[in-house]
């Protein structure tokens, strides 16, 4: 069955290590659909968040195949039940329309809140998952979004075990 | 305080390493480490070859039999990219092979500088890791970590790219060799609770059933596999890469697999009951279609690279292990056993194979000569225990249905990727890896042509190589496949050859044709008794086809006799 599969990686911090990783699902002809990549609470590691929607076959065998990299200290799968996720969205819009239309109610009905407001713009941040920013996105449109921009997704497993206690079994 | 050049310390690193074979082709980007290596001559022997990828190959060739590490040098941009199908070649056969390129300045870095390319990146996916080191002081821990995974773990091929000013650039030079990676863990913890499962399938099976490949050998098992096989019984067959692993005359060794393989081997495969897997990762052209691969068996699955455990098989018990500890452990638990009946299964198989096939090609009642018998005729003169090296094609698929191997670590081909061309240069350097064996190159005429610039390798370096040339005038296995698919449509798989015997002449190799059965073992006798390289052509059948033969798609057990 075809699903969405978040795949976290743990790795050295070492020019490359992500095209070693891309080239895994390149290979396989496989469709990455969001990435992120950061720092992670151990210093020196680095942490990807990679989404893909494939089987669980496939899944396993690419994560199998990143892991024997030299460079990467432990990958793990999980499906979108066994995570805890979120995106990062932010809106651009004219702030004349803004002030004049209302538009504070729907950015507090979506729990988003205003970065920043300028004379010309002013720029809405909202977390949450993709159909929620699709939603404020949706509501908002109508003041005319200038700009809107979404991140890729963050993940953090619900079973997984610290970083550390892996470190410390290898 | 030990201040030296950055291309100083690359020798003092590789002397560190104990490397004393170096192939290679200089180039302005590698000058510093070719002025440097000028010091080294006496430690270290440089062999010049003609074309990059003819080093690689002859480093995959002496890392084979020699079972180090095998080293290549080559400058950057084209010097570079022509080590490419050769990395490809050793990764996809997990050859133990560093390569160091020269790369231009750091400061002109992906500015399209004169022969500057992007090798890190075209290199990535056929290597097992890359680096690009820009700063002098980082060129003993490259080169310390690249040796040790090379040859830790699953081996593979290791790139180093070294910009100029690297090498230019003053070090306080200090090696030490690298022992362990944080991220890496070459050598599994293998799970005791497997192995007894393991153990309890094989000892309740009626027709257990072993196949190993190249992992046996490159984890250095042979003698705790024919323990385990002489205690359990069990009938063994191998691989391409896995010939030999097991002496091809053993008892209990019933043949070669896949798509050229023996008869009984394949298609027993579907009668087995447990099925136990050592050192082999299940390519395609062993296990044909997989969705008729051995269904009605228990799988075992050992392999020291976990990523091969239910990748293309899916295993009942997968063991991620090193061969040599499971092979121990799995003999220490084993009941003793002789599968007679089933082993009598494969003898009757092989009965037929041998009526059908194996007679008339190494007994032709053909004009022509055969390859098959050229094959079986260098066997018996050589005792199954000279290192054959081969080429990709029909000889090659010939010369391992009929070449007797015995020997250690005596079984050279490109297997995984096929490579056309790898004979020739990985012949010399399995010659330099175990100079006290002979070395016998089989290669086809289409084959030979792709790396015959290697002969001036030979002449220069003077390596005894015996190149044995069956000559068909043909792509052969091309032309097989396009008679049996393409409805005999030989679609530029005629090829006019060169007069190979001038052309070795003109290399000062000594060489010899014949056309004739008669002069077939005189011929061979002078070849294998020289004293120096000879090259060997012997004109064979020209529509000529190898069987028996699984079609692609087809299931082993429908392999064709004819
Ligand atoms: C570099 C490369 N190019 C193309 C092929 C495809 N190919 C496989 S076998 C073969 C024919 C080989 O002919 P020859 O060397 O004469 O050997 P024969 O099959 O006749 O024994 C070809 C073209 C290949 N394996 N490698």
């Amino acid at each position: 069955m075809v699903q969405v599969y978040n795949i976290s990686i743990f790795t050295e911090n070492h020019i490359g290590i992500l095209n070693r990783i891309t080239i895994i699902f390149t290979r396989r002809h496989m469709n990455i659909e969001s990435i992120t990549a950061s720092e992670s609470e151990l210093k020196g590691i680095y942490r990807y968040t990679i989404v893909v929607k494939t089987t669980e076959s496939q899944v396993k065998k690419v994560v199998g195949q990143i892991e024997r990299q030299v460079d990467v200290l432990k990958a793990f799968y999980h499906d979108d039940s066994q995570v805890v996720y979120q995106e990062i969205a932010l809106y651009k819009i004219p702030t004349d329309t803004f002030m004049n239309g209302g538009s504070e109610t729907i950015v507090r009905a979506h729990s988003a809140r205003i970065l920043s407001m300028e004379v010309g713009f002013t720029i809405i941040e909202k977390t949450g998952q993709p159909e929620e920013l699709q939603k404020l996105f949706d509501e908002l449109e109508p003041f005319g979004v200038l700009e809107f921009v979404r991140s890729g997704r963050v993940a953090i497993s619900k079973p997984m075990k610290t970083l550390e206690s892996y470190l410390a079994e290898m | 305080m030990n201040t030296i050049r950055g291309a100083e310390a690359v020798m003092k690193s590789l002397v560190a390493e104990k490397v004393d074979t170096i192939f290679g082709y200089p180039g302005g980007a590698i000058m510093p480490i070719y002025d440097a290596l000028y010091d080294f001559k006496d430690e270290v022997r440089h062999i010049l070859v003609r074309h990059e990828q003819g080093a690689i190959h002859a480093a995959q060739g002496f890392a084979r039999t020699s079972g180090k590490v095998g080293v290549c040098f080559a400058t950057s941009g084209p010097g570079a990219t022509n080590l490419i199908t050769g990395l490809a070649d050793a990764m996809i056969d997990s050859t133990p092979v560093v390569c160091i390129t020269g790369q231009v300045a750091s400061h002109l870095l992906g500015t399209d500088a004169f022969q500057e390319t992007d090798v890190i990146g075209i290199s990535m996916p056929v290597t097992k890791w890359n680096i690009q080191v820009t700063r002098a002081e980082d060129i003993a821990d490259a080169i310390a970590k690249a040796f040790y995974i090379a040859a830790s773990g699953r081996p593979g091929p290791v790139l180093i790219d070294i910009t100029k000013d690297a090498q230019f650039g003053m070090v306080d030079f200090q090696y030490t060799p690298c022992q362990s990676i944080r991220s890496y863990r070459p050598h599994p913890v293998m799970n005791d609770t497997q192995i007894q499962e393991a153990v309890a399938l094989l000892n309740s099976a009626q027709k257990p059933y072993l196949l190993v490949g190249q992992g046996i050998v490159l984890a250095e098992a042979q003698a705790e596999l024919k323990a385990f096989v002489e205690k359990s019984g069990i009938p063994v067959a191998s691989t391409l890469l896995g010939l030999g692993a097991l002496p091809v005359d053993h008892p209990q060794y019933v043949g070669y697999l896949g798509m050229h393989g023996n008869y009984a081997p394949n298609i027993l495969t579907n009668e087995c009951d447990v099925l136990l897997a050592i050192g082999m990762r299940f390519d395609d052209r062993v296990t044909g279609d997989v969705n008729r691969y051995a269904k009605q068996a228990k799988v075992i699955h050992i392999d020291i690279d976990a990523a091969e455990l239910n990748k293309i098989i899916p295993a009942t018990v997968a063991i991620h292990a090193d061969a040599k500890d499971a092979l121990s452990a799995l003999t220490q638990q084993i009941e003793e056993n002789s599968h007679g009946k089933w082993l009598q299964q494969f003898k009757e198989l092989r009965q037929v194979e041998e009526q059908e096939v194996i007679q008339e090609a190494v007994h032709p009642t053909s004009e022509a000569l055969k390859m098959a018998e050229v094959v079986q005729l260098l066997s018996d003169k050589t005792n199954g225990d000279a290192i054959v090296v081969t080429d990709v094609g029909q000889h090659q698929m010939i010369a391992s249905r009929y070449y007797e191997y015995k020997g250690y670590r005596n079984n050279i081909t490109s297997g995984g990727l096929g490579t056309m061309g790898f004979a020739l240069p990985a012949a010399i350097g399995a010659k330099l890896g175990n100079p006290s064996k002979t070395v016998v190159a089989i290669i086809g005429d289409g084959g030979f042509q792709m790396t015959i610039q290697e002969l001036g390798t030979i002449l220069q370096a003077k390596v005894d190589v015996k190149i044995l040339i069956l000559n068909n005038n043909f792509l052969g296995m091309v032309r097989q496949w396009q008679q049996l698919f393409f409805d005999r449509r030989d679609s530029f798989t005629e090829i006019v050859n060169p007069d190979f015997v001038q052309i070795a002449k003109g290399y000062a190799i000594e060489a010899t044709k014949i056309t004739e059965r008669e002069a077939l073992s005189g011929a061979l006798d002078a070849f294998l008794n020289s004293k120096e390289a000879y090259l060997l052509e012997v004109v064979v059948e020209q529509e000529d086809n190898v069987f028996p033969m699984i079609e692609t798609g087809a299931s082993v057990a429908d392999i064709r006799l004819n």
